[in-house]
């Protein structure tokens, strides 16, 4: 097996990427930035109803405005559209205003359908159907383990509450889209993606040519959060409106499609019970819980979208566990794969509840965790923050903090799997000492370049400076879409294994037999015209799988206005062998921000009326901005003998429960409910009366629902796609 | 000049009342002035549009003729219909900033103007900011920080900073906050776009990450 060697020159340096300059400079070339020689604008017409019977679309006036070279219809004959947004047809002109003009010209005819937004309303028996031969809720799915019943009868405290966590939007700055060029049978296409191969096998199949005929290329992008994998809708049509005009056209989705169309966190809704014994020992828990990943929720009628399971009972082992879950169809877009699917949903439940059964028992909720994990790292990670954050020194019980603004503190854990898979690659060794690797993999953000280039300065020894780092093309050899924490953990080791192999050969070629470091251009030197070219690929032994991490937050909570303010986040991570700090850490302060918006601002809105989207846009769809950021500690557990571990995905999930923890603990009153706006705090403390948008009883019969359904054997944290 | 300000023990209400009254009808009248001023110059101009019309630009001291619709926005210029993709689209609506360019020096949403008003002005896009090719101070403190993760807010970021350092050389943290409150970054990257602001103004700040060896 490969070992990381144990001396490390340039691995775990704070190295700044090496792409910088072309990020600070606006000289980086996004997928939407292209612009090849006669490129056509492309936008898309949507539905403008929730569910509708689209008879038929007449594209002929759209085709004579003035600069309109194309349009195209998603498909022929009639189809069941069945959320706001929905794709219908797609123009392309020479001009943005051209397809604005030509949109507007397009006439549908449709025959509106009933619909249902609210998964509270949709899982009654009689509610419209999202799918008319279905039930919208889906098949229940339910994990038992040892006999619950009993235990509860055994536990000397147990505790009951309902939590529910709102859809959040991935909101990646840019926007889905491509640009794509469809010549002779042949394409390219410049997508802003998380997956270039899944892209590639995609519009091959759309196109009906050989993979490998198509060519994805991906420089730069600007955000995916799990929701960029395959061409997508939008990707098809691209192509089929560059099939149609011989010329590149460039897709890129407005903010207002970005909202409805392309993904989400899905909801859910949880009815946990939890006991313990005496001492804090968990015991039993019982589970009903449903969520709806859109119009493609639920079990037998999931077509493609994310699951709305969460792990649970979390992180916690408990010996006799009940949970049953169910997956609840509404007229809404599709949610997918977003930044540790199912994770911040299942820990803002378990972590919540652990807290309301730590101040019942009047245990420290430190203490409670520590006695509860059985992740031996994250109970130590637990230890280095209680000292960092200064724990006890801030700790107090629930409600007793003085003055209308309170201060209140919280803590919570997370688990992710993550782990490396196949890649390969290969390294060009010049005879000018200059060394270059491709790798097909492709840039989120997170520096995956970068972490190319450190590692073959680290094989060859040689700076930064001499290494070119080719990514985010095709025609490279392949590596998996960047999703579930894997990138890292897969590029890193197979460039290791390549670089290795190339080092080799340069010794035996040129007789030098170290020709590391200082050597290493001389050993070049002698290779006269011959580069050398070699093949690598993942391996065993260098990456592993399995992150633990904590966070502590602080908050202050302004009881006349509901206001939240998060003070500080403390965070504990591990993640084995730190491959650049700097890129590491900046991915670490990123989960916690997002993490932010999910506890305190983000939602999306639905207007169960109208069908609608009320927040398609960053006025009303609230992200954190600069006056919303704590002072962020970041503390990196480096254990460089297990391998490299992704980071990106577990350093999202603990935060909204350290908050919602911490703001329980400040007003003495738990908000159950996710986002924490200020209308639930002030709800919580009776300083205004309930609002009649949450009903209780609906939820209690929802739940009820659930609880009734039947079900078979199975976990639904396995049915969320990472 | 200003009159000497004079205790209000000098000035009875009635007084006061009056200076007001007047003061604010001179104000009204000045104002509908200028509205027929505006609106004679308004009668006086061409109707433009809604065909192409052209439109010349200074970007980057580089003049640019165009010939456009009037209702085509600046940004819309800049990326589909020059080079200039520096400036993003992200939001088109005023809420994002990760369009952000300079208009006389100004740090202005570019998705929020018509080209058509920009023409006279001094337009600077992220392209412009360096000389010969080289990063700014506040550039390279971004790369040197991390100041951003997948970079499609950035270039927006480093226009507002810059133009907070160009009229501030010496802000504070909460400076550095308010001048890019108009800016969203999706990945989280604020901690250090703060600290790189900071840094290129030579402000000292402190790590708050360390690294503890296992076992």
């Amino acid at each position: 097996m490969a070992e990381w060697p144990k001396k490390t020159e340039y691995l775990g340096t704070r190295t700044p990427r090496v792409d910088g300059a072309q990020k600070v400079t606006g000289a980086a070339k996004y997928s939407s930035d292209v612009q090849p020689e006669g490129w056509l604008y492309a936008m898309i017409l949507r539905s403008k109803w929730p569910s509708a019977i689209i008879r038929s679309i007449n594209l002929e006036k759209a085709k004579a405005v003035p600069g309109i070279k194309a349009a195209v219809a998603v498909k022929d004959g009639e189809r069941h559209v069945r959320f706001y947004g929905e794709e219908l047809a797609a123009v392309a002109g020479v001009s943005k205003q051209a397809c604005l003009d030509a949109l507007r010209l397009i006439e549908v005819d449709a025959t509106p359908q009933p619909f249902v937004v609210d998964p509270l309303e949709a899982i009654k028996p009689d509610a419209p159907r999202v799918f008319s031969d279905l039930p919208n809720l889906g098949e229940a799915k339910i994990k038992e383990e040892g006999d619950v019943d009993a235990a509860f009868s055994k536990c000397d405290v147990i505790v009951e509450g309902e939590f529910s966590t709102q859809v959040q939007l991935h909101q990646a700055l840019e926007t889905h889209g491509n640009t794509i060029w469809v010549k002779d049978d042949s394409c390219t296409a410049w997508a802003s993606t998380q997956g270039i191969f899944s892209v590639r096998d995609g519009l091959a199949g759309n196109l009906n040519i050989p993979q490998h005929q198509v060519r994805v290329i991906t420089d730069f992008m600007g955000g995916g959060f799990g929701a960029k994998f395959g061409p997508g809708v939008e990707g098809s049509l691209a192509a089929k409106l560059s099939r149609e005009t011989g010329l590149p056209v460039k897709l890129m989705l407005t903010r207002f499609e970005e909202s409805l169309a392309v993904g989400n966190r899905p909801s859910s809704y949880q009815k946990i019970r939890l006991g313990a014994d005496r001492e804090g020992r968990l015991l039993a828990y019982d589970l009903d819980a449903f969520g709806s990943a859109g119009f493609a929720s639920g079990g037998r009628t999931a077509g493609g979208g994310g699951g709305a399971g969460f792990p649970a009972p979390y992180i916690y082992r408990i010996p006799n566990v009940r949970a049953k879950h169910a997956g609840v169809a509404i007229n809404a877009g599709s949610a997918r794969a977003f930044r540790a699917p199912g994770h911040p949903q299942g820990s803002f439940g378990m972590e919540s509840i652990l807290d309301e059964i730590a101040v019942k028992l009047g245990m420290d909720p430190v203490e409670i965790r520590i006695k509860n994990d059985p992740f031996e790292i994250r109970r130590k990670e637990y230890e280095i923050g209680r000292e960092k954050f200064g724990w006890a020194q801030k700790y107090r019980k629930p409600g007793t903090s003085p003055g209308p603004i309170k201060t209140g503190v919280g803590v919570a854990g997370a688990t992710w799997g993550g782990g490396g898979k196949g890649t390969k690659a290969q390294a060009t060794i010049n005879p000018d000492g200059t060394v270059e690797i491709r790798c097909g993999t492709q840039d989120l953000g997170t520096g995956a370049r970068t972490v190319v280039a450190l590692v073959a300065a680290e094989v060859f020894g040689i700076p930064l400076d001499r290494i070119s780092a080719k990514i985010g093309d095709t025609d490279f050899p392949p590596s998996g879409g960047s999703g579930g924490s894997t990138t890292t953990a897969s590029v890193a080791p197979a460039i290791y294994d390549v670089c290795s192999r190339a080092l080799w050969e340069l010794q035996t070629q040129s007789g030098v037999a170290d020709a590391r470091g200082a050597g290493f251009a001389a050993a070049c030197r002698k290779l006269g015209m011959q580069p050398i070219v070699a093949q690598g690929e993942w391996v065993e032994g260098l990456s592993s799988s399995g992150a633990g991490g904590v966070q502590f937050a602080e908050v202050e909570v302004d009881t006349e206005t509901g206001f939240v303010k998060v003070k500080k986040i403390l965070v504990v991570q591990d993640c084995g062998l730190v491959v650049d700090r700097l890129t590491a850490e900046s991915q670490v302060n990123g989960g916690v921000i997002m993490g932010l918006g999910y506890a305190l601002y983000e939602e999306r809105v639905m207007d169960s009326q109208t069908g609608l989207c009320l927040n398609p846009n960053f006025e009303t769809y609230k992200l954190p901005g600069a006056a919303d950021i704590p002072d962020i500690e970041i503390v990196l557990l480096d254990m460089p003998e297990r391998g490299v571990i992704g980071i990106g995905e577990p350093v999202v999930i603990p935060t909204a429960s350290a908050v919602a923890n911490a703001v329980a603990n400040a007003i003495g009153v738990r908000v159950r409910s996710l986002p924490i706006t200020p209308d639930k705090v002030l709800e919580a403390l009776d300083r205004i009366p309930e609002r009649t948008a949450a009903v209780p009883e609906e939820l209690e019969q929802s739940f009820a629902t659930v609880e009734a359904a039947p079900a078979v054997e199975g976990d639904f944290a396995e049915d969320v796609p990472a | 000049m200003p009159p000497e300000p004079s205790s209000s023990s000098s000035v009875s209400r009635r007084d006061f009342f009056k200076g007001l009254g007047v003061s604010a009808v001179t104000v009204a009248a000045q104002r509908a002035d200028a509205v027929a001023q505006e609106l004679q110059k308004f009668n006086n101009e061409k109707v433009q549009g809604p065909g192409p019309v052209p439109i010349e630009l200074q970007i980057n001291g580089e003049k640019h003729t165009l010939n456009l619709e009037p209702r085509v926005t600046l940004l819309d210029v800049l990326r589909n219909h020059l080079p200039l993709t520096g400036a993003k689209e992200v939001c088109d609506r005023g809420t994002c900033g990760a369009c952000t360019v300079w208009l006389d020096g100004e740090p202005i949403y570019a998705c929020m103007i018509l080209a058509i008003d920009a023409q006279g002005r001094k337009i600077t896009t992220v392209e412009g900011l360096g000389r010969d090719g080289r990063l700014t101070k506040l550039q390279e403190a971004f790369v040197a920080c991390d100041g951003l993760q997948c970079g499609y807010c950035t270039p927006g970021f480093v226009m507002s900073l810059s133009a907070l350092l160009e009229r501030n050389p010496r802000p504070t943290e909460a400076d550095v906050r308010k001048a890019c409150s108009g800016n969203l970054c999706r990945c989280g990257s604020y901690p250090r776009i703060f600290e790189a602001a900071l840094q290129a103004a030579g402000v000292k700040t402190t790590s708050k990450t360390e690294v503890i060896r296992h076992g």
